[in-house]
């Protein structure tokens, strides 16, 4: 640790802070447009200038000086750093004018007014007024993608945007072209950029040059109702705030969480929001003489239970899908079984993940920001720039460090990072044991959907357990088992225990034609039914389970509900409501719950409160928010000594196109023209 | 390097210290001589051309700081401005002068200050001449960027 004085206080910090980080510390907030914590520093804007006393006789960039770099006085006195001397005042006001003079000074027109930090700063540290009378500069917008609209006259160059893309994102799409005045931010020949976490940029823009495309014009900010929550497209579980004006989810931000998402969000958690309104479901509707007609609640009711009653419980499944909380499987769960229903999964894409092996065997045990740690990776079956984004930024950031040597098997894709391409299917799976490519201290075995969503997921999953031991990825203090899971919902129910019972239907036979003949779907879109049984669907969005049913029971998406998630390390969350279902539509363990009245097997919970209590009773690791319960470690040995039998077919990727991979996104114009967009740009590097 | 006029320069010798002492700097060692025939305004706004074209961008004094000044005294070349801002001008470069993060800032901004130290009457004497002579329409660009 090293002391040094910043304005009388004293402070203690490690020496390798800057100066910028070491003020914050002592209580002092330095501005600073082009410093940001997780990009590298580049000291161009010279904002954050500070004096430091026995320094230069000029001032010094805060946020580019270490504090070790800082020598003691003549006669060891600790240094001191000024930040609210004459000559730091001078230097910030001579640089916000600057920094104005060819800003165009539109805030009343500019989507960032309100939250824009050049805003802020000019009023804390600028001069009321201007000195420039000559013409401003004028730089044509840019083409950068569908996300992100452009305003350059309002650029800034603090080339956040252009660090961001070169070393989060790992995509080097943006860059500056010109030099001096003429410096322009771009994406050079004008493409859209290739990330999925391009809307990044704009949260990173300290002014309104980058923003948000289709939140543009729609609201400012301080007429939005923040609501701090969770996201579920992907097993991620990102932090994020939804902002909502009425009733009406306006833009999805991401919040600070370090040990899960940084500060990132993936593409498709941000900008799903007008998939959020279009397609949905908001009343109940019933299928006469094959078309659906507009039911009421208790007709919807009135006719399941007819059903229901009719059929014996060994014809009955039910299924619950991808985007679905805790709560509602549970609530699923527990009216199933007390129609002795023994039909039931979670896992509607087939993954071969069976909680009966123990908690550690579908986790992700590392944890994400146990990345950090890990010193070699090897990815099998999966995709996680397509799977995950965010996690595959943390992968990129370990790698960018060095020392962590990564292989894969499966698809050949570019992950943004270098890694050693080992073979396509379970045969060079196989022979990992025999010849481990890495030699690791802590290393990590990921395991994606690709390669356990098979006939032989299995075998799959036996084998890479024999290569996690093989690799040492089972130590004391370290469990590189690291299962991906894609669907938000999937460790929740597989926590629940939520897949077939004694005798019971897994969900690709449950959606064979004369295996049942009633089939309970909740939420789930991603399974074809074949024709034949009865299907109740209760969902959201008119998609492929809507588009089957018999009978549709509106639910709630997940900003329209208070819901449990456990995300891939198995880390619960509990995601606020920030709005109000439409219409009829109603949250789901509610409609479960007046189901099971009308069944005659009434749930005994009356509110989310009570359903909780019993939750928490049967299964206590959800009442532990935010926190992961250590896994019991699973026998992996035992589950690499099954003589495994595969098939020799390629691991094919989990997610074909990030942007469309649930009912939500599949409703959104913005995904698919990001998914127009990718496709496109996918062509072009093929050429 | 701030300009100096002769009869300053004239018997100082070449070193740090005497050029320091002259408020100008020994530099790289290079030297201009200009004579009286040189339009000394125009020779500082071509200088200033130079370190606006010069300036890679990256930090802000420089990249906003170094157009100003040359928008600024290419109109003062020609009398086109006013007074006060010479003394504005000569704020700006302090506002330049040692807060990048080269010296390219610090190079633009004192010739600039030269200029007004040694020079402040002539071009007030431009502006004076330009004011008096009121022009029925813009004069035509002074073509600095063009040299």
């Amino acid at each position: 640790m090293s002391r040094l004085i910043v304005d009388d206080v004293e402070v203690d910090v490690p020496p390798e802070y800057t100066l910028l980080q070491a003020c914050e510390e002592a209580g002092v907030e330095i501005p600073r447009f082009c410093f940001h914590e997780r990009l590298s520093i580049a000291g161009n804007c010279r904002m954050c200038l500070v004096e430091v006393k026995g320094g230069p006789p000029k001032p010094t960039a805060s946020c580019a000086v270490a504090v070790k770099d800082l020598r003691p006085g003549p006669n060891g006195e600790l240094p001191v750093v000024l930040t609210k001397s004459p000559m730091v005042k001078k230097a910030r006001e001579g640089v916000m004018e600057f920094l104005l003079i060819n800003h165009p000074l539109d805030c009343p027109i500019c989507d960032q007014g309100g939250e824009c930090d050049l805003q802020d700063q000019a009023m804390a540290f600028g001069v009321d007024s201007s000195r420039y009378t000559e013409n401003k500069r004028a730089v044509e917008d840019k083409y950068i993608g569908p996300l992100v609209r452009t305003s350059m006259n309002r650029c800034i160059h603090c080339t956040r945007c252009v660090r961001f893309t070169a070393e989060v994102a790992g995509t080097g799409d943006m860059g500056a072209t010109g030099r001096g005045e003429d410096m322009e931010i771009t994406t050079y020949l004008e493409t859209a950029m290739r990330s999925e976490l391009q809307g990044n940029v704009a949260d990173l823009c300290p002014v309104g040059a980058l923003l948000p495309k289709p939140y543009s014009f729609k609201a400012r900010s301080w007429e939005l109702v923040k609501t701090p929550s969770f996201d579920v497209m992907d097993a991620l579980g990102s932090a994020i705030r939804i902002d909502t004006r009425g009733r009406e989810v306006m833009r999805i931000l991401p919040r600070l969480n370090d040990a899960v998402n940084e500060e990132w969000i993936s593409d498709k958690t941000r900008q799903i929001v007008d998939g959020l309104k279009t397609k949905r479901l908001d009343r109940p509707f019933l299928r006469e003489n094959g078309k659906l007609r507009e039911a009421s609640w208790p007709a919807a009711f009135e006719a399941i239970a007819a059903k229901i009653k009719q059929t014996p419980p060994g014809r009955i499944g039910a299924i619950a899908g991808d985007l679905c909380s805790v709560e509602e499987i549970f609530a699923l769960q527990l009216l199933m079984q007390s129609l002795g229903v023994m039909s039931l999964d979670c896992r509607q894409d087939g993954a071969k993940l069976d909680p009966a092996l123990g908690r550690a065997s579908y986790l992700f045990n590392p944890t994400v920001a146990g990345i950090d740690q890990a010193d070699g990776l090897l990815i099998i079956g999966s995709n996680p720039r397509k799977e995950s984004p965010v996690l595959n930024a943390r992968i990129r950031k370990r790698w960018l460090k060095g020392g962590f040597p990564i292989a894969v098997i499966g698809e050949k894709a570019d992950l943004t990072y270098e890694y050693t391409y080992l073979g396509a299917g379970p045969e060079t799976l196989a022979g990992i044991a025999a010849r481990p490519p890495i030699q690791a201290e802590k290393p990590m075995v990921l395991i994606g959907q690709g390669a356990l969503a098979r006939e032989d997921g299995h075998s799959i999953l036996s084998l890479a357990a024999k290569a996690a031991v093989a690799l040492g990825a089972f130590k004391e203090g370290w469990n590189g088992f690291s299962i991906l899971h894609t669907a938000a919902a999937r460790a929740g129910g597989l926590d629940l225990g939520f897949v077939p019972g004694q005798g019971g239907l897994d969900a690709k036979s449950m959606a064979k034609t004369g295996w049942l003949d009633v089939l309970y779907l909740l939420g789930a879109d991603e399974i074809a039914v074949e024709p034949g049984a009865f299907v109740i669907y209760q969902g959201t969005h008119g998609d492929r389970g809507a588009a089957r049913a018999d009978v549709i029971l509106p639910g709630a998406v997940y900003t329209e509900k208070s819901g449990t998630y456990v995300n891939t390390e198995g880390r619960v969350q509990l995601a606020d409501r920030a709005n109000f279902p439409p219409g009829a539509a109603r949250e789901d363990w509610a409609i479960l719950r007046a189901l099971s009245d009308v069944l005659g097997h009434k749930l005994p919970f009356d509110s989310l409160r009570a359903l909780r209590d019993r939750l928490y009773a049967a299964h206590p690791h959800f009442a532990a928010l935010d926190e992961i319960t250590a896994a019991p470690p699973f026998d992996a040995a035992a589950l690499a000594a099954d003589a495994p039998s595969f098939a020799s077919a390629p691991f094919v990727p989990a997610v074909a196109d990030f942007y469309l991979t649930n009912p939500i996104a599949r409703a959104s114009s913005v995904m698919a023209e990001c998914s127009a967009v990718a496709q496109g740009l996918a062509r072009e590097a093929a050429e | 390097m701030p300009c100096v006029p002769a009869h300053q320069i004239l018997d100082a010798p070449m070193d740090f210290d005497s050029l320091r002492d002259l408020k100008s700097g020994l530099g790289t060692a290079a030297v201009i001589v200009m004579d009286k025939s040189t339009d000394i305004v125009r020779a500082i706004a071509r200088l200033s051309y130079f370190y606006k074209h010069e300036s890679c961008g990256q930090c802000t004094p420089c990249r906003e700081g170094t157009g100003w000044l040359w928008r600024v005294v290419s109109r003062m070349a020609e009398g086109r401005a006013q007074k006060r801002e010479i003394d504005m001008l000569l704020e700006v470069t302090t506002q330049i002068e040692g807060h990048t993060i080269c010296a390219l800032g610090d190079a633009a901004a004192w010739p600039v200050q030269g200029l007004i130290r040694h020079f402040r009457p002539e071009i007030e004497r431009r502006i004076d001449q330009y004011a008096a002579n009121p022009h029925s329409e813009p004069i035509k660009d002074f073509g600095v960027a063009a040299e």
